[in-house]
């Protein structure tokens, strides 16, 4: 990526922060704690995006990091009482961990391979989440007390369960997922990383360790995605089985198609309007999921490259 | 030229897939800064043969020495570290990638490799592109260039990991005429500073190239020597000719 790219990138990327940085001054009540979920599934979906978009590899699991990071942060609050930072540490810990340890395994296999690999370790941690309902409480899930959702800073008390509070930790993740990722991009990493998408054969063949580039990639993506369930459970103060479940998967692969694979800003465009969708569509029929896949379908058929892509591809080609 | 330790031997490999034996025990030395041309039939086992010294593909028996180290076991991104680089038979390039970014990317492992902050990337890149004379296409993207400078720039990318030794499978397969004499130049430019060993099987191209060949008939070596003897040799005829 040339200088100019970059700075074009970057600015984008800030402008993008300040509008939601001031949007919470502007909107309903119902509103911020959309914006809120929105954001944090951003997060999420921007760990996917950075392992699909950029180095090629699509994973069907991705819900089984999200959980992870979800469970080990809400867990540790609700069993042992540990203090919010410290929780939010032990859930980046333990999402690197997994993915470490899932990545080493199925990073063997490729393409549809790795889609039914990922796909199956996740509905082994679905049902692990089932199976040691003594601690998860199974289906029904687990809320967070008040009181371990707040904490003392200082001589004030930061109450996660407020809503501006909530919006503002959620844009500061969500600034931070994506400073990480544009700077890991900028770099020769991020360089290798395209490289393998485009074309792995030859990368191997300019010298590169292929395998350990694609893993390190795969930690990068299930930690974010790990940091996303953990302040979603954090946040929102409810630990369920459901955020284990295909489903969850699968959201995170249509917002980054919607939004455009591969481009930075892509997944956050995706969750917004997807989420947004189901929320308006929901209103008026039940069988919204219907019309979510006839509109999918039409996305797929016209924009495969999906939003941003298409801008990229038509006007902005600096977009990264 | 040649120096009395070879920069490159194998000691009887051999490859079989199931009961095909693509290569079947050979023993092979090439030498530093010369330039050596393999032929042989299709189906001779050239491709595979050289796929395993890159690492491509990994022997079934037999060993591989290069600059003195055994590099049987390891995997082809670290043969490549040691200094072999192999461009594609079929043109393997970053398609929607710029020419330069193509290159770019070669430019990155051996930086990484040398671990020199003087080492400048830009300069290394635009060096490689203008020695095979794509500097003036350095922003297009790869895979628009027409198919000869797709091939030049296959070779740029082999260039600019400055190897010890360059492996051109079939480099001339689809040139013009007058796009294979500017290659001629090209190989030997290149081969001042690396060994180059080729798959080829333009006739012409050998002859005028290669300061040995090696022939290989059904997974075997059959014959190696200068282009004259190995003109002159009445096996490598009969293999050629069938008779």
């Amino acid at each position: 990526m040339t200088a100019s790219a970059f700075r074009k990138n970057l600015t984008l990327t800030l402008l993008v922060l300040a509008a939601l940085l001031l949007l919470q001054f502007v909107l309903p009540e119902y509103y911020v704690l959309m914006a809120t979920r929105m954001m944090v599934l951003a997060v999420f979906t921007v760990g996917f995006n950075a392992l699909l978009g950029y180095v090629g590899l699509l994973s069907l699991g991705h819900a089984m990091f999200f959980a992870c990071g979800l469970y080990a942060a809400g867990l540790s609050v609700y069993h042992f009482g540990f203090s919010l930072p410290a929780a939010f540490g032990v859930s980046l810990i333990a999402s690197a961990a997994l993915s470490l340890v899932i990545g080493a395994i199925t990073l063997r296999t490729i393409r549809v391979s790795f889609m039914i690999v990922t796909l199956m370790f996740a509905q082994v941690g679905y049902l692990a989440v089932l199976y040691f309902a003594e601690w998860t409480n199974g289906q029904e899930g687990l809320s967070l007390p008040a009181s371990a959702r707040q904490m003392a800073l200082g001589p004030w008390t930061l109450n996660i369960a407020d809503a501006v509070t909530r919006y503002n930790i959620a844009l500061v993740l969500l600034a931070a997922s994506l400073g990480l990722l544009l700077f890991y991009l900028k770099g020769t990493r991020g360089r290798v990383a395209t490289a393998i998408r485009d074309n792995e054969g030859r990368t191997e063949m300019l010298g590169f360790n292929v395998f350990a580039a694609k893993l390190e990639m795969f930690v990068l993506s299930g930690t974010l995605s790990g940091a996303a369930g953990a302040a979603y459970g954090l946040l929102f103060g409810y630990l369920g089985a459901t955020f284990a479940s295909f489903q969850y998967s699968i959201e995170a692969l249509l917002f980054t198609l919607l939004g455009g694979a591969g481009t930075l800003l892509g997944p956050l465009i995706g969750v917004v309007l997807m989420v947004a969708m189901i929320d308006k569509l929901s209103e008026l029929t039940s069988a919204y999921f219907l019309v979510i896949g006839v509109i999918l379908i039409v996305l797929i058929l016209w924009f495969p490259k999906g939003i941003l892509g298409t801008i990229r591809e038509r006007w902005a080609p600096w977009l990264l | 030229m040649a120096s009395l330790i070879p920069l490159l031997s194998t000691k009887n490999v051999k490859r079989h897939f199931g009961g095909l034996k693509a290569v079947d025990g050979i023993d092979f030395a090439l030498y530093e800064g010369e330039i050596r041309a393999i032929i042989g039939p299709n189906g001779a086992g050239k491709t595979t043969f050289v796929s395993l010294l890159s690492g491509r593909t990994e022997v079934s028996e037999g060993t591989i020495t290069f600059a003195g180290e055994d590099v049987t076991r390891l995997p082809a991104y670290k043969r490549v570290q040691r200094g072999i680089a192999y461009t594609f038979q079929i043109t393997n390039i970053y398609p929607t990638k710029t020419a330069a970014e193509n290159v770019r990317i070669a430019v990155e492992s051996r930086a990484a490799r040398l671990r020199d902050a003087r080492f400048d990337r830009d300069t290394a890149t635009r060096a490689a592109l203008e020695a095979v004379g794509l500097a003036d296409r350095k922003e297009a993207l790869a895979g628009e260039l027409a198919y000869g400078h797709q091939r030049l720039l296959e070779v740029a990318m082999g260039l600019a990991l400055q190897p010890k030794l360059l492996i051109l499978d079939e480099p001339t397969q689809g040139l013009s005429d007058p796009e294979i004499e500017n290659f001629l130049a090209l190989v030997r430019q290149i081969a001042k500073s690396a060994t180059v060993l080729l798959i080829e099987h333009n006739m012409h191209v050998v002859m005028s190239l290669a300061d040995r060949i090696s022939v290989l008939t059904r997974g075997t070596l059959l014959a190696e020597g200068t282009p004259e003897e190995i003109r002159d040799n009445p096996d490598v005829q009969a293999a050629y000719l069938g008779a």
